[in-house]
């Protein structure tokens, strides 16, 4: 028997359709627009202006807070304004727009190919180089990484978890990173245990990819303290309490991190990230997605610089499919869609997703009939056709009873529901209020 | 003849110990309770719409009980003459405020706003204004999807199929704020009704540049500033590229409507002007006047609302 | 691009599950003893059958388009497990007009009065059925023999079932061994051969339906092994403490209906919990209570009421009994 984590869970359609296509490299586009909101947190301050030059790698907006990442340009160029543009919700927010010009790198940054194995940085060093790098979680939900190296005292770290499990449909780039660049992610999670100051990091991936865990695991033998865990194939094993649970059958305490159980938890292109900017010194600037979708021409995988827009990257993967219905920013089960192709990639973009029109469009949502499958899916406990009427109903003290907030919006519930309601949805509204009234209260 | 006797016999018994001990139960856990709540709830309308911002009518008695200054407390339905009327009770001096009614800020129309994409989720404005930016290019403008009609208590909002916007039936609104509330971008404003339902208000709330702003929409206010300008009283102020109009100091003079570029600017149940081309001034009560509009702006002639009835809607 | 795209929260992609799929998961399930019912009672099975359906499909219309004024939702599958269960509950010469009635009352009262599917309270087909026991017992309890197929409707033979003869027979006075020579054996229970209603005689063929359900996942194995695991351990119990008054585990396991109900009936999704936690519990009690309705009672026969005494149950469970949330905090 495989790992797998305590309650609930869904096996959709895999569809790693870029599974076996390796990280091709995406031209540096003529302008970039980096948001300087990419992260969870206070939006970073930008300490450039019109007519600035920048260098790859040069730091162009200040984190403006503990909670707050900072932001590097990710191309050579001129900044042609900051400016309000369209995210990817469509509302306008501030980004600093670059003119690339050339691709002329800070005279810092180590861009030769060669692995280092030998860490030299102290355990302050490194998490003050992550911070300055701008890292934040690459799985999706962008949380500055060295807030959660930053263990609170009277908490103890005991294991470090690489999340290789890349539990989302479609999504290929961990997968990717993990063949191509095994070594730089192993050594990256020393670099992490260093920093947390724990002797055992565990590497979980699902066994989907068996060509990753072979990979990784026969360089593992190298890195003392690395075990590399196969899970069972099963969302959503990447969420953090899911994968703790799996792993070290732990489970998180209602409303409390990870370190609760003595865990830390950092992303496999984290680790990565975390590689080239302590060994080479590189900010995070560039990363790793996937562009997929039954229609495209040709599912792949990319390393684009931040900034790019989205149509740029659809156009090296084979151009917009005529069928598409929904452009998702992220996986099928919690990407976001977005409403044009001409919004820029960020931190946070791990894939992009066409879906055709007939698989997008939701079909009519009709009465529950109480089947009790999304009790039964709920990897948090939840009873989420409760929480759907009682959000409808606007109920929200016996949402706060009914733990709302412990909802990690995976979507298990919709996806699952024979009657197509859309319960996420309304779960989602019945957690922002019911956040609200309790932030209120303090 | 004898069980009939002693059967009416016991249960009279059985009535009189009960009511003897009721009497009793009743006097021994009597609840006092200031008996003007009773006679405010009375006053009260009873529509129990939250619109006061209490718990349905008796809470709102209950309130207006205990406080002492009730000046600052309105029933929205009732108006000045509950209000008056409570105040009697009470022994407080009401001033008299004017009525107000629910206006829609917002003529993003299908035509003045063209969508960009297709909206697919649960059909609530909270969850689509928590998602994203709405359907159209707009991010301020109206959802379309009718939380606030969902919200009013009194069958005074519809949406109309054609511009996609609620409606509000202004003689059904009794202006309990409730469509306010319910709207998560904003749009629902009270404002006084105005003498013979006169009014003039900008309907739009975007935002954005002068330039964003048109491109998402035709008729959106562009921040230009020459209804500032051009207003004799001062009631227009200009902030983040919004015009607005102060109702207290509005003295419906109708001169900022003319020189809207947008046709941001709406009046309302105007007699029709005289240079107004004949035969516009027929839209029925309710209906919504979109087309008449549209007309306008093909002629390029100022903005006006084509009608003199009183049951006129909002139409915005 | 023409066609705009699509805005809506994640998740993007959806199971493919539907009602539909569900419902005719279940009709399909059910395949196997309507099959064995058509066998063994032959035209009157037919045509009960098709009346129960048929009459379902038809009040559910009428109901939902006259009284209701909603769009009807026929096509979701639930009138015709209704009525197919209605039928399996029923014997198979009943005649037409008691089958009508029934189907009005299981559409009209024990569905459409609650809103139609999904607010049900009760199983449907159950109330129609425990209707006409109540009203025509007579009609309700003449079980025609399974004879092979048989193109009779009306002048079928008629013989007691296994757990009226057991219960006659105890009432009499009579041991447990002797008469237990009078009920069919326990082979003969699996395949269908003795008296009853429709549905309930070929335990095998339900078995086959709740294999099938289980391996495509339309039910739990929560409900049916909960009901009929406490039937076996109590009426174990019983029968190890005076085993001439108490018939076996396995002799209550394969009559009455008791397979029927555990797969098809106390399944039901309306009106079972959602939790696995209730669904055990719920189980748990149809079991208890069919064994003592059986055992103690005056009906012969208590499934039906059990579950429909357990349905009454279903809201208070489903408030109570919540699901283990994950990193719940011990008290």
């Amino acid at each position: 028997m495989l790992k797998t984590f305590s309650l609930g869970g869904i096996h959709p359609a895999e569809n790693k359709l870029s599974a076996s296509s390796a990280i091709q490299v995406l031209p540096i586009p003529e302008t970039v627009s980096i948001p300087i909101s990419q992260h969870i947190g206070a939006p970073a301050t930008p300490i450039v202006k019109k007519n600035d030059e920048v260098k790859v790698g040069q730091l162009i907006a200040k984190s403006s807070g503990f909670v707050s990442a900072n932001i590097h340009s990710s191309v050579s160029g001129t900044v042609f304004k900051v400016d309000e543009i369209m995210d990817a919700s469509g509302f306008r927010k501030t980004s600093i727009i670059i003119k690339v010009d050339g691709d002329k790198w800070m005279e810092t940054i180590d861009r030769s190919e060669d692995l280092v194995k030998e860490i030299s940085a102290s355990k302050e060093e490194i998490i003050k180089k992550i911070a300055e790098a701008g890292i934040v979680g690459l799985g999706g939900a962008t949380f500055p990484a060295h807030v959660k190296l930053s263990v609170p005292p009277g908490k103890t770290a005991e294991v470090l978890i690489i999340n290789a499990v890349e539990c989302e449909p479609y999504l290929t780039s961990d997968h990717r990173v993990m063949l191509e660049k095994g070594d730089e992610v192993l050594v990256g999670t020393q670099i992490l245990m260093k920093a947390l100051g724990v002797d055992r990091a565990i590497v979980g991936i699902e066994n989907n990819k068996p060509d990753a865990i072979a990979h990784l695991t026969k360089l593992a033998v190298n890195y003392q303290g690395i075990e590399i865990c196969p899970l069972k194939t099963q969302y959503p094993q990447g969420g953090e309490k899911q994968l703790i649970s799996a792993i070290i059958k732990r489970e998180i305490p209602s409303g409390a991190l990870p370190i609760e159980v003595g865990a830390v938890v950092q992303n496999v292109g984290s680790a990565l990230a975390v590689y080239e900017a302590i060994q080479k010194n590189k900010p995070l600037f560039e990363r790793v997605a996937t562009i997929t979708g039954k229609s495209l021409k040709n599912p792949s995988n990319w390393r684009f610089r931040i900034g790019t827009p989205v149509k740029d990257l659809i156009d090296a993967a084979g151009g917009l499919p005529e069928d598409t219905g929904k452009i998702i920013g992220g996986g099928p089960m919690m990407g976001k869609a977005l409403t044009t192709v001409d919004v820029p990639l960020t931190k946070g973009s791990s894939g992009l997703l066409l879906l055709p029109r007939e698989e997008a469009a939701r079909k009519e949502s009709k009465p529950c009939i109480r089947c009790g499958k999304c009790v039964s899916v709920c990897p948090m406990g939840l009873e989420p056709f409760l929480l759907m009427v009682l959000a409808d109903k606007k109920e929200y003290d016996r949402l706060e009873s009914d733990a709302v907030m412990d909802c990690i919006e995976c979507g298990s519930c919709s996806f699952t529901c024979p009657a197509n309601r859309p319960l996420l949805d309304y779960i989602r509204l019945g957690k922002g209020k019911v956040g609200q009234i309790m932030r209120s209260r303090k | 003849m004898s069980i009939i006797v002693i059967t009416i016999l016991a249960l009279c018994a059985i009535g009189v110990t009960a009511a003897i001990i009721l009497f009793f139960v009743a006097q021994k856990f009597k609840v006092y309770e200031d008996p003007r709540i009773d006679e405010v709830e009375e006053a009260l309308p009873a529509a129990n719409c939250g619109g006061c911002g209490y718990p349905g009518c008796r809470g709102f008695a209950e309130a207006l009980v205990k406080a002492d200054d009730i000046s600052k407390m309105n029933c929205p339905v009732g108006g000045v003459s509950v209000m008056s009327q409570v105040g009697s009770i009470l022994g407080h001096e009401i001033s008299a405020s004017e009525p107000t009614v629910a206006v829609v800020r917002c003529n993003g129309t299908c035509e003045n706003r063209p969508k960009t994409n297709q909206y697919d989720g649960a059909p609530s404005c909270t969850i689509a204004a928590s998602l994203y930016s709405g359907e159209t290019g707009c991010q301020f403008g109206c959802l379309g999807l009718g939380e606030c009609v969902d919200a009013c208590n009194f069958d005074a909002m519809y949406m109309d199929k054609e511009t996609g916007l609620p409606v509000i039936i202004e003689d059904k609104c009794v202006s309990c704020g409730a469509c306010v509330k319910a709207c998560p971008n904003n749009i629902i404003e009270l404002r006084k009704k105005g003498p013979k339902s006169r009014r003039v208000f900008v309907s739009c709330v975007n935002k954005d540049k002068g330039a964003i702003a048109k491109k998402a929409c035709d008729v959106a206010c562009i921040g230009c500033g020459k209804c500032v300008k051009e207003c004799p009283f001062d009631a227009i102020t200009l902030e983040n590229n919004l015009a607005y109009i102060d109702y207290n100091k509005c003295k419906l003079c109708r001169k900022c409507v003319v020189v809207c570029p947008t046709n941001a600017i709406h009046e309302l149940n105007f007699p029709p002007r005289k240079e107004t081309p004949a035969g516009k001034s027929t839209a029925t009560s309710v209906k919504p006047v979109v087309a008449p509009k549209a007309e306008v702006k093909a002629e390029e002639a100022p903005k006006t609302e084509p009608t003199a009835n009183d049951e006129t809607t909002e139409n915005k | 691009m023409n066609t705009k795209v699509l805005v809506a929260p994640s998740p993007h992609v959806h199971s493919g599950d539907s009602i539909q799929k569900n419902m005719y998961g279940v009709v399909f399930a059910m395949l196997p003893a309507l099959v064995f019912s058509f066998v063994y009672f032959g035209m009157g099975a037919i045509i009960v059958t098709l009346t129960a359906v048929a009459s379902c499909y038809l009040f559910e219309f009428l109901i939902s388009k006259y009284l209701l004024k909603k769009v009807p939702t026929i096509t979701d599958g639930s009138a015709l497990i209704t009525g197919i269960l209605l039928a399996f509950n029923v014997p198979a010469n009943l005649p037409i007009w008691i089958i009508l009635i029934g189907a009005l009352v299981a559409i009209g009262i024990g569905k459409m009065t609650f809103g139609g599917l999904g607010n049900n309270v009760f199983n449907p087909a159950l109330v129609g059925r425990v209707f006409l026991l109540i009203s025509f017992p007579v009609q309700m309890t003449s079980w025609p023999k399974p004879l092979g197929f048989d193109t009779a409707y009306f002048d079928a033979q008629t013989g007691a079932t296994p757990l009226a003869l057991i219960k006659e027979g105890l009432k009499k006075g009579e041991p447990l061994s002797q008469l237990m020579h009078d009920v069919p054996s326990n082979m003969d229970l699996l395949m269908g051969n003795m008296g009853g209603s429709m549905g309930e005689v070929a335990g095998i063929a339900l078995l086959l339906g709740l294999a099938y359900m289980l391996f495509k996942k339309i039910i739990s194995w929560h409900i049916p092994v909960a009901v009929l695991g406490t039937v076996a351990v109590f009426s174990g119990i019983l029968h190890m403490s005076n085993p001439e008054a108490y018939a076996g585990p396995l002799f209550h396991l394969l009559t009455g209906g008791l397979l029927l109900g555990a797969i098809f009936m106390a399944t039901d999704y309306v009106t079972s919990p959602m939790s696995n936690k209730g669904m055990i519990i719920y189980g748990i009690g149809i079991g208890l209570l069919t064994v003592i309705i059986r055992v103690f009672g005056a009906y012969p026969e208590g499934v039906s009421f059990a579950i429909l005494i357990m349905n009454a149950f279903v809201p208070l469970i489903n408030v109570y009994v919540k699901p283990k949330r994950f990193g719940e905090k011990r008290k």
